[in-house]
């Protein structure tokens, strides 16, 4: 066990995997020399050399469009968006071929890329350094897409994205990146794609949150015991595929919803949970569902706490729902 | 995967050099697929307009460059394909029952019937599957080709791509990436002077195509794309480069598309009949042809049974793909992901019929 903070935690992953396997190469807009924008891949380039380091020109759709290629030839490639905000020129090369590739050659070319991006708000970054987009890719099919909110999380779930056999979207909420420590296994642990934590048990509603939400809404949690509400926190970490079963199970034991997201409301991750809890659990909800999300405004620069859920909001919707029945 | 450490000058756009090692009986057999390309094509537009088959795209008037590019390839070498590119994967040797298979997408087509026509993808002949957006697949050959050098293959990337591509961003990514890290790549452009309806000379203002490359710090050529020996030296050229580690190479071939983009355009909307039926005479196949006949390995009999024969071929080909059993249902929600999630699988159980999951289940 090791004391980390979430990007420690990455980088550890990292340095793990490529000690491991010498098919794994790491490629994005300075993760050699410079380690990374935030430090995720230090020391890397120092241990595995420029030829499992790559320090790629500024293109993402290059960035991308290599790694399937090196994919597809056999190797394991960690391809980094410096933010997701950043993503789109390689859009068409996720969307369009990466998700695709197994489907579309009747899965004679399987082709498993992790795209490993930070997302998110909080750090005072503006609009096209704090979007949470990642609708976009849940939305694709042929894409797993993980978010983890945990130091241990953060390392499990990046070794079985880079052992996973499709392609993973691997989200890191850059807003706790060091915020958050805790302690993380050593060696090869694995958290499995597509299963939900329960952080905290509860019998009065369910809240489900991932990523940099997740730390709001334990505090919304706290404040909720203090008044006398039992709220049970789940963390989705896997968001394709979806833990169906945890979900159920939760809002259908605690009878009320509240989903949390930063990303903006309308067609978010929520809208399919809530539409899922709709579907499946209908008759076991006291309570509308409550979605506490980031507005349907691009993301603001110098409001960007206004538009962030945080634990007060969270909180709020959840007395709402308690109070609906 | 290391950037070229010195940079090198790109050498000036330069005619390739002559072909080397194409004999006759190559030669002949070159002439044979490009004559059962042309007549596949041929029928498979007429296929398409009877409704039996959903789409075609045309590659008439390319078939020495398709044929002669993959005759300079090896076995190991990977192809980074757009959709016009059957006749290399003929020349790979992939059955023609195996191409019309996927024409049709019928229970025997690789794909499982979930592309349409012409996005093959051959995984025995490195012939990696193709997508209709424009110049997706250039990046993805220089990535195969940066990681055969990473394992230290003596092998090469190949990726065709038409002129419309070299507006795309992924040209200039992957040119730019093939550059950096001298990625054992050929660039095969083939400037069939119409992207659908756009004319060459205002898809850029570059000269030529080939000239692109020397912005990219490598070699760019030009080679008459209707001379098989041509394309096949400047790709034997591009291809020695690639293995010994001096990086990439773009070759444009000028053709000239005979046909419609696709069985859907309508060409003379914005070209003439009269500038069709001058590229006509610069045919191909038809400019091979006397040269086979001058060597004796030609004369009109044989080659009119070379043609019956090729016809006949694919008559079979097609009567076979018509009788395949069609795609099962049931395959439209595999390899999604390699292994279906329980939300395809409840999916698949709604779409087929069968009763859905429970409420809690899973």
């Amino acid at each position: 066990m090791s004391e980390l903070t979430l990007v420690q935690a990455v980088n550890r992953g990292l340095h793990e995997a490529m000690r491991s396997d010498p098919d794994v190469v790491v490629l994005g807009e300075d993760v050699g020399v410079n380690g990374g924008v935030f430090r995720a891949t230090e020391g890397l380039l120092k241990e595995f050399g420029a030829d499992r380091v790559l320090d790629t020109p500024l293109s993402e759709t290059g960035i991308v469009g290599s790694a399937i290629g090196m994919a597809l030839y056999g190797l394991k490639p960690v391809a980094e968006i410096q933010f997701l905000d950043f993503v789109y020129p390689a859009f068409d090369q996720i969307v369009s071929e990466l998700a695709k590739m197994r489907y579309r050659s009747g899965g004679q070319f399987p082709c498993h890329v992790v795209v490993r991006s930070p997302y998110g708000g909080g750090i005072k970054g503006g609009l096209y350094h704090s979007q949470s987009t990642e609708a976009y890719f849940c939305h694709t099919a042929g894409l797993k897409v993980v978010v983890p909110s945990t130091p241990a999380d953060a390392k499990g779930l990046l070794l079985s994205a880079i052992a996973d056999d499709d392609p993973v979207i691997f989200l890191e909420p850059k807003r706790i990146y060091r915020s958050v420590t805790g302690e993380v296994p050593d060696g090869d642990h694995r958290v499995p794609i597509g299963e939900a934590r329960t952080v905290r048990d509860g019998s009065d509603v369910s809240i489900f949150a991932y990523g940099a939400m997740v730390p709001p809404t334990m505090e919304a949690a706290a404040t909720l015991e203090g008044e006398g509400i039992s709220a049970e926190v789940v963390d989705l970490r896997s968001l394709v595929p979806l833990d169906e079963p945890a979900v159920l199970a939760s809002a259908t034991r605690t009878g009320r919803a509240v989903v949390v997201h930063e990303a903006a409301r309308f067609c978010g991750f929520g809208a399919e949970l809530a539409a899922l809890l709709a579907e499946k659990a209908f008759y076991a909800l006291k309570a509308p569902i409550a979605r506490v999300t980031g507005y349907d405004t691009p993301f603001p620069y110098a409001l960007e706490n206004l538009y962030l859920p945080g634990a007060e909001r969270i909180a709020s919707a959840a007395r709402e729902a308690v109070r609906a029945s | 995967m290391t950037a070229a450490a010195v940079s090198t000058t790109a050498r000036p756009t330069s005619e390739p050099p002559p072909a080397d090692g194409l004999p006759g009986t190559r030669l002949l057999e070159a002439y044979r697929t490009m004559a059962l390309a042309r007549a596949l094509d041929e029928r498979c537009l007429s296929l398409q307009r009877q409704g039996r088959i959903g789409f075609y795209a045309p590659h008439a008037g390319q078939e020495a460059t398709l044929v002669g590019s993959a005759l300079a390839l090896e076995a190991d070498d990977w192809i980074f394909p757009a959709y016009r590119e059957l006749a290399v994967a003929l020349v790979r040797g992939v059955p023609l029952q195996t191409v019309v298979d996927q024409l049709f997408g019928n229970g025997a087509d690789l794909c499982k019937g979930r592309q349409m026509p012409n996005h093959f993808a051959f995984r025995d002949q490195h012939f990696v599957s193709a997508s209709s957006p424009i110049g997706t697949q250039i990046t993805q050959a220089v990535g195969a080709g940066m990681a055969a050098r990473y394992r230290r293959s003596p092998t090469a990337t190949i990726t065709y791509f038409g002129d419309g591509a070299t507006s795309s961003n992924d040209f200039h990514a992957g040119m730019n990436f093939a550059g950096v890290y001298r990625a054992p790549t050929i660039f095969l452009c083939q400037n069939n002077e119409w992207a659908i309806s756009l004319p060459r000379e205002r898809q850029t203002m570059s000269a030529t195509l080939a000239m692109k490359a020397e912005a990219y710090g490598f070699p760019g050529v030009v080679v008459d794309g209707n001379d098989l020996r041509a394309v096949y030296g400047a790709v034997r050229s591009a291809r020695a480069r690639a293995v010994a580690g001096d990086g990439p190479t773009l070759i444009e071939a000028q053709v000239y598309r005979f046909g419609p983009h696709s069985s859907s355009d309508d060409p003379r909307r914005y070209r003439s009949d009269a500038e069709v039926e001058a590229a006509r005479q610069r045919d191909p196949i038809q400019r091979l042809k006397p040269e086979l006949v001058a060597a004796g390995l030609l004369d009109d009999a044989t080659d009119a049974k070379l043609w019956d024969d090729a016809k006949a071929s694919i008559a079979a080909a097609v009567r076979q793909a018509e009788s395949t059993a069609p795609v099962d249902p049931r395959s439209m929600f595999e390899d999604v992901f390699a292994r279906p999630t329980s939300r395809l699988e409840e999916e698949r159980a709604g779409a087929l019929g069968a009763s859905a999951r429970p409420v809690e289940g899973s």
